[in-house]
């Protein structure tokens, strides 16, 4: 009767965006009289920071602070099109969708400042501050905000843009499987640390290190958000989650969270990520969105370290405690692989 | 604690990290809301005189319907309407149809046979919900109970029961043509016997429920002009808005959806069949109707993340090199599709994972079972043939003997190598993942293993697409007539033949429809290296351009410069890992590292290894 340590390693990549593209979404992007920018999308915000990551990316390609824009989503009769959150391609192409209109939108602003400096639109830059300067000459400025005021009440002109972002749909080929998937993946590995009871067969993860490769950071807090939560998810289920516990039977089938088990706020395992970027081109500013692709790693990696702990592979998920102490049954106890 | 840092110094060049915006911890911009519990959701819009929607549901998992007797639940107190098949305009649909994938084959409400326990055979709308319950309990339905299935691999036998009358054979249709969707990449079968061990593995991923808090939903209410406003819970408002307006029978312009903000989603809250029942509530009867699942509902009849059982062969030559690996999946649709045909397209995209192997194939079912339908979840499609390949990979190492960190890199994908689905690699980082995991959890790797690179060593005859063989075993129907292997080319009376080099055109985002559109590239945050990125070989010629390259045969030349490795199957192309000799005076060890300018965070120390750990925080 002892408990075991075991140490168990996975690495995978995750395609980013709808496979096979055809999926397009849209954006529209309008300055109100004072110069503020609203995002109009249809896209939704899952809780995990849809419209916080668009309003980021509308600010960058505008040249305005973050605070001058807001995202308003999601009503089919204001917002334009977008098939929806899933498949980690909200931030690809949703976020390709705002920069396409806060381009537009931009070009706009700059050839009203221009009208109003007496310049060419081509020699002025934002800095990001809500000002529009003459490159080469920072006196010669106007305001975002003077500039909308004249575009609209003196020269008759819409600050606005619109975007759409659409991969065109792949074909398959039946025979060889031929296809153009998706444009750009994330990387993840990690390695896990755990403790198996051989008396209980219970699995205690004690440790996560890992590295996953995002394309950028778009918000470093939302990414580490992602990642600690889906890590979670991981370990939730490789050791706790079914619908159907001795599936395919259909018999035991939990239907509230007393049945239905999830590791609580005590088991949450410690965690440490490294955040890697290596920008995708056809992605916004490179950031392929880490939402999905967290928790696939932490699967077969905590079944690996459960067969380095005790030497009982785990090719069924979850792995529960009456499994692991079947397998050590039937190998005639618990079997440690070695210390890694 | 937990702790988390910014490996700025990889892939430095590539990035321009002087933005504005980007890049910046930056607040949410619908926190307040979040954390004073103000922000409005579906649930939020309650209506006065709101109506409660609750379903009828099959207690079988497969029975004919005789007959439903709603006399008795219509005198019950507070019910204001029974629904029932025939109240659905046009009661036939497949979530996919929106892009014109499948064929129609889920009813709204059933009429004529349930395929899973849970199966909806009529609705209650009531003045409480309490009352709606009361009265689904008095529906009475007169079923004659059916033979099921509830394993894949018993469904595809001759002899299963049919789930789903739309496909007989139990199987979702591929292309007019076959019932599972196949990848072909060179000839396992070469590769088998060209290994010195054969390794292989069954693994089962079981079904698993999203879990949202918020419960799917939907409140629909008659606004003015004869429209109909729907707050849904929905991942994908135009998914559900279209879906609804084929149900119904109802131009789109009819219906406006109001939604955005979601207590989590996780893959189950596309599948929009809590919308078109809100609004067909508030159509049959006028007044506001909430159609909300309880937590059981959404645990048992919420479709969930489906089962899936993966079988792989793998063919490993003695130094760890995988030289051939075969799949076999079955995806548990339960008895509709709803997406899982799509993600059978997806993971065969996947297929065999980060890694080069120069022979692949793959059959991966989507079969009909009389259980809930499967959906989508977090990782569609990926997670559970990820689970698979990660632990198969861990099987492969203690096989040869080989650290299983070191054994990934061996096999990991890079920059220009050709992949199954006969597209090039690039802007990978597998290699990089590995190294930084290695180095933050302390399991050290080989000098040689920490030296590679994704952007190193891929390209040149890893770009290079071989003779495939392919075969025509699993047309549609077959299946029905005799027992057939399910494996890739088993079975097989004669096989054909792709030619090497064989690939279309691949297929890139549209460009911007106007010219105002079109992004200033030095704003965008890339930062493209100036020199080209460092050549492992000194090939003649750099990995070209896909179209370009129907070369049949290696290259001869292009091994010029590469030293003779003995006793090897194939050429140094499939040795990606092997020591590199360095003969290539481009690319000596690693340059040490050199930050241009000082980082927030990560590694600031010149010098010292790119993997080490640079500042935490928290």
């Amino acid at each position: 009767m002892a408990i075991h340590k075991g140490r168990g390693f996975a690495c995978i990549n995750y395609p980013i965006g709808m496979n096979l593209g055809g999926d397009p979404s849209q954006a529209l992007v309008h300055s109100t009289p004072d110069g503020k920018f609203m995002v109009s999308l249809s896209s939704i915000d899952l809780g995990q920071g849809m419209k916080s990551v668009t309003r980021q990316i509308a600010a960058e390609t505008l040249g305005v602070p973050v605070s001058d824009v807001y995202v308003d989503t999601a009503d089919s009769d204001t917002g334009p099109h977008c098939m929806g959150s899933f498949a980690s391609r909200g931030t690809h192409r949703v976020g390709n969708a705002v920069i396409r209109a806060a381009t537009e939108a931009r070009k706009a602003l700059l050839e009203a400042a221009a009208e109003e400096l007496e310049v060419n639109a081509t020699d002025l830059e934002t800095d990001g501050q809500g000002n529009i300067q003459v490159k080469g000459a920072p006196g010669r400025t106007i305001t975002v905000a003077d500039t909308a005021i004249a575009a609209q009440f003196k020269q008759g002109r819409t600050l606005s843009g619109r975007g759409i972002f659409l991969i065109p749909p792949s074909d398959v080929d039946p025979d060889t499987g031929e296809m153009t998937p998706v444009s750009c993946f994330a990387h993840a590995a990690l390695v896990v640390d755990l403790e198996v009871d051989d008396e209980t067969g219970e699995v205690a993860v004690t440790e996560i290190n890992s590295a996953y490769e995002v394309g950028r950071a778009l918000n470093p807090r939302l990414v580490e958000q992602q990642l600690i939560g889906g890590a979670w998810m991981g370990v939730s289920h490789a050791l706790y989650e079914t619908t159907e516990p001795y599936y395919p039977d259909r018999s035991h089938g939990p239907v509230d969270f007393n049945t239905y088990l999830m590791p609580g706020p005590g088991e949450v395992v410690n965690h440490n990520i490294a955040v890697l970027e290596r920008p995708a081109e056809d992605a916004p500013f490179g950031g392929k969105g880490p939402g999905e692709m967290c928790a696939n790693p932490v699967l077969p990696a905590i079944a690996n370290a459960v067969y380095n702990a005790v030497g009982v592979r785990c090719d069924t998920l979850p792995i529960t405690p009456e499994k692991v102490l079947r397998g050590i049954l039937a190998n005639g106890g618990a079997q440690p692989q070695g210390a890694r | 604690m937990s702790s988390v840092e910014f490996r700025k110094d990889l892939f430095a060049d590539e990035r321009d990290d002087n933005l504005q915006e980007i890049g910046k911890p930056t607040r949410r911009q619908d926190i307040l809301g979040h954390v004073t519990g103000r922000s409005p959701y579906y649930d939020d819009h309650l209506f006065d005189g709101l109506l409660h929607m609750r379903c009828v549901r099959s207690p079988h998992h497969h029975a004919r319907i005789r007959s439903i007797d709603t006399s008795q639940a219509e005198r019950m107190p507070g019910v204001v309407r029974v629904v029932l098949a025939r109240d659905v305009p046009n009661n036939l649909n497949t979530l996919l149809s929106l892009i014109n994938f499948g064929k129609d084959e889920e009813k709204l409400i059933q009429d004529t046979k349930v395929a899973y326990a849970g199966e909806p055979v009529a609705a209650i709308i009531a003045e409480t919900e309490g009352q709606a319950r009361a009265a689904c309990a008095a529906v009475r339905v007169d079923y004659e109970v059916l033979p099921h299935v509830l394993d894949p691999e018993a469904s595809l036998r001759p002899d299963a029961p049919v789930v789903n009358e739309v496909y007989p054979n139990n199987t979702f249709d591929y292309h007019d043509l076959y019932d599972h969707q196949k990848l072909r990449f060179g000839d396992v079968e070469k590769g088998f016997s060209e290994a010195d061990h054969i390794v292989e593995g069954e693994y089962q991923m079981s079904p698993i429920e999203q879990a949202p808090i918020e419960t799917c939903g939907a409140i629909a209410a008659p606004e003015t002009n004869d429209r109909f406003v729907c707050y849904t819970s929905t991942q994908a408002l135009f998914f559900s808005l279209g879906t609804t307006a084929k149900l119904l029978n109802m131009p789109s312009s009819r219906l406006h959806f109001v939604g955005g903000t979601v207590g989590g989603g996780f893959g189950g809250k596309v599948d929009s069949i809590v919308e078109p029942l809100s609004v067909l509530g508030a159509v049959l009867t006028g007044r506001p109707v909430k159609f909300m699942w309880d937590r059981a509902e959404e645990m048992q009849v919420g479709a969930p993340r489906g089962a899936e059982r993966w079988r792989i062969k793998d063919g490993v030559a003695r130094d760890g090199r995988i030289l051939a690996r075969a799949f076999t999946g079955f995806f548990d649709a339960g008895a509709y599709t709803r997406l899982s045909s799509y993600a059978i397209i997806k993971c065969t995209g996947h297929i065999p994972g980060p890694y080069s192997i120069p022979n692949v194939a793959s059959n991966v079912y989507c079969v009909f079972t009389n259980r809930t339908p499967a959906t989508a979840m977090r990782g569609f499609g990926i997670t559970g043939v990820d689970f698979a390949i990660e632990c198969h990979m861990d099987k492969v190492a203690e096989t040869v003997g080989l650290n299983p960190i070191e054994l990934r890199i061996l096999n990991a994908y890079r920059d220009g190598d050709m992949k199954p689905h006969r597209r090039l690699a690039k802007n990978t980082a597998l290699i990089e993942c590995c190294q930084v995991a290695s180095q933050k959890s302390g399991w050290a790797i080989s000098a040689d293993a920490a030296r590679q690179s994704s952007l190193a060593g891929g390209g040149g005859t890893r770009a290079e697409i071989p003779e495939s063989l392919t075969d025509s075993v699993g047309r549609i129907g077959e299946r029905r007539r005799a027992d057939i292997p399910t494996e890739p080319g088993a079975g097989a009376p004669s096989r054909g033949r792709v030619a090497a080099g064989t690939q279309g055109i691949p297929i890139v985002a549209a460009a911007p429809q106007d010219e105002d559109m079109i992004t200033d590239p030095a704003r965008m945050g890339f930062r493209h290296a100036p020199a080209a990125p460092p050549q492992p070989r000194a090939t003649p010629s750099t990995p070209v351009p896909p179209a370009v390259a129907p070369t049949g045969t290696p290259v001869p030349s292009q091994q010029a410069a590469a030293p003779p490795q003995p006793a090897s199957p194939q050429p140094s192309a499939s040795q990606p890992a092997a020591p590199q000799p360095p003969q290539a005076p481009s690319d000596p060890a690693p340059a040490p590292y050199k930050p241009e300018q000082p980082f927030s965070r990560g590694v600031k120390r010149p010098g010292v290894s790119r993997f080490l750990s640079g500042s935490r925080r928290r």
